[in-house]
């Protein structure tokens, strides 16, 4: 069937194919022309950019912006804040939330079922609803960095249990009872067997934690003052405020914040798409 | 094995470091918040208890409206704008064109570029003089289509929302079309063998089976919108005067710049409850659709 399709199509292009495929590179001019226009101008002089060369490529590549933002603007430190913000946040989100599972799906206890109803109505609240009883609630650690990271795993333990949870109920459970008759605790059981066989869902888990975290304002513009601690949102935007008409070093900052992503994306942009769709599907 | 999980020791020991976290850091706050909004309250001083009082005034206050009709407004665009888009793209998508792969990667990358990232350089986009939007006005032959389009109050609201839509299409079409996919090739083969078109197809078969993640996406738009903050916090910080304030950037504005915590803390109510109501009254709403498009069939 797919054959004989595509055949006909290169016979003849139909006035509908032609719309198709035009409105479709239309669109992909919008969705990514943006991008482009950045890229070039953080290499481009301001010369370039007021002057007449406004959307081409640039004539002289002013590549010692991107050098001059990393040195002068500590956007490197950003980057590790950023980066240590996300890889705490995943990895206690993905173990608190796979113990949780195993309490609420394996585990047999009373409260079981109102614990598991608790989390899910956690689902429908979001940073905002508590921001101010946050704020003062931390103050003791505001203006570190552990004053995002617990907040981020708290609010992504919810949809980590509900998609963690549903995963560990379809794992049949004999693995983990002849374990058991060959005299492993529950905690072996749990961090030998349950935890490696849990490893796909987490990855999902782990994908909408990095997004969420890497992402995040609210809570980084309000909770981090000095510039030492500040996450990459928020001091690329800092940046951007003092270099007020130095567009190509904005656009350099604005590039850099963007390359981590891109870069994950780049290996994993399938495993993100379907990250993305199940964390919707499931929420 | 059934003694050892009923252990009271192992409940503790994998529930609690979960739970213990999620009740100080989400389920305590959100009970404080509701005691704050019957309060008033500066933050510094003892505050004083009014009641509803905070929730009465917000329907007096020029700005908490303002913000609300605005939020509204960016639920109702992302639902009769940004979804139609999304879907139509899915569709295409699904049905089968040459570079899917790419196309659809090309569409998903602005939504999971920083919304940071998205609003700085769509101030540069709007920049009055150097902005891409006036110069290609200058190129069309129309300078007088320029506008200062954050500076304005005319245009400001449209500016806004123009970049948290364009962000968040690749996001839907990307449900739509994965739920589009998971439909059983042989259906659709079915109907090609009776003769329907692509078009038929996607009408009489794909929308209809996919209609429950259409109700998802429709309560994601919108409480998503109701939410938002990010973007229209680095465009404009809501202005000017207010033009372009929602509810989140009011509520935050409203704890951080005029200390009012009472009053604030019933706005951030006000958000959960409206967010509330518009996921049941959708729901509600697609319930009917489904008995009537099942009677139909």
């Amino acid at each position: 069937m797919k054959i004989k399709e595509d055949g006909k199509q290169k016979k003849k292009m139909s006035p509908v194919k032609w719309i198709m495929y035009g409105g479709l590179i239309f669109w992909t001019v919008i969705q990514l022309f943006p991008l482009y226009w950045l890229f070039t101008f953080s290499l481009k002089s301001n010369a370039e950019i007021f002057g007449g060369n406004i959307i081409g490529l640039p004539k002289e590549w002013h590549w010692e912006h991107y050098v001059t933002v990393f040195g002068q603007a500590h956007i490197y430190k950003y980057l590790l804040n950023s980066l240590f913000v996300a890889i705490v946040t995943i990895v206690a989100t993905a173990l608190l939330a796979s113990m949780a599972s195993y309490a609420l799906v394996r585990l047999k206890w009373r409260l079981s079922s109102v614990v598991y109803i608790l989390f899910l109505l956690g689902m429908m609240l979001s940073l905002q609803a508590v921001l101010l009883p946050l704020y003062r609630n931390l103050k003791a650690i505001r203006d570190s960095l552990w004053s995002l990271i617990i907040p981020y795993v708290a609010f992504n333990l919810p949809m980590g249990i509900l998609l963690i949870s549903g995963s560990l109920k379809t794992i049949p459970k004999e693995m983990e009872e002849a374990a058991f008759i060959d005299g492993a605790s529950l905690y072996k059981i749990f961090f030998r067997i349950i935890l490696p066989l849990l490893k796909p869902i987490i990855s999902t888990v782990a994908i909408l934690n990095f997004l969420d975290s890497w992402n995040e304002l609210m809570l980084a513009q309000t909770f981090i003052n000095s510039d030492q601690w500040m996450t990459i949102t928020v001091g690329v935007n800092n940046m951007i405020g003092r270099y007020s008409t130095k567009w190509g070093l904005i656009g350099a900052g604005l590039t850099i914040a963007t390359i981590p992503t891109l870069v994950l994306y780049a290996f994993l942009s399938n495993n993100i798409q379907e990250s993305l769709a199940a964390g919707a599907v499931k929420g | 094995m059934e003694k050892a999980l009923r252990s009271k020791k192992a409940v503790c020991f994998f529930i609690l470091p979960g739970l213990i976290l999620f009740l100080l850091i989400v389920a305590v706050p959100i009970i404080q918040s509701a005691d704050y909004s019957l309060l008033k309250w500066n933050g510094i001083s003892e505050g004083t208890f009014v009641g509803l009082d905070n929730y009465i005034e917000m329907f007096k206050d020029p700005v908490f409206l303002l913000s609300l009709k605005n939020s509204l407004l960016l639920a109702a665009a992302s639902v009769l704008i940004q979804m139609p888009i999304s879907m139509l793209l899915a569709l295409v998508l699904v049905n089968g064109v040459k570079g899917e792969n790419f196309f659809r990667n090309a569409f998903f990358i602005p939504v999971i570029i920083s919304s940071t990232v998205i609003a700085n350089l769509w101030m540069k986009i709007y920049h009055p003089s150097y902005g891409l939007l006036n110069v290609f006005f200058d190129w069309l032959g129309h300078p007088e289509w320029k506008q200062n389009w954050l500076g304005s109050s005319a245009t400001v609201l449209i500016a806004c929302f123009i970049p948290m839509i364009w962000k968040d299409i690749g996001y839907n079409m990307l449900l739509f079309y994965s739920a589009a996919k998971s439909i059983s090739s042989d259906i659709i083969e079915a109907a090609k063998i009776d003769g329907a078109s692509k078009f038929q197809i996607s009408m009489k078969i794909i929308m209809p089976i996919i209609i429950p993640m259409i109700e998802a996406v429709t309560i994601f738009c919108i409480v998503g919108s109701l939410k938002s903050f990010d973007m229209i916090f680095i465009l404009t910080g809501g202005g000017p005067m207010h033009a372009s304030s929602v509810l989140s950037l009011m509520m935050y504005s409203e704890i951080f710049t005029n200390n009012h915590y009472g009053y604030a803390s019933a706005v951030a109510i006000a958000i959960i409850i409206i967010c509330l109501l518009f996921t049941f009254g959708v729901q509600f709403v697609f319930k009917k659709i489904m008995r009537k498009y099942r009677s139909d069939s």
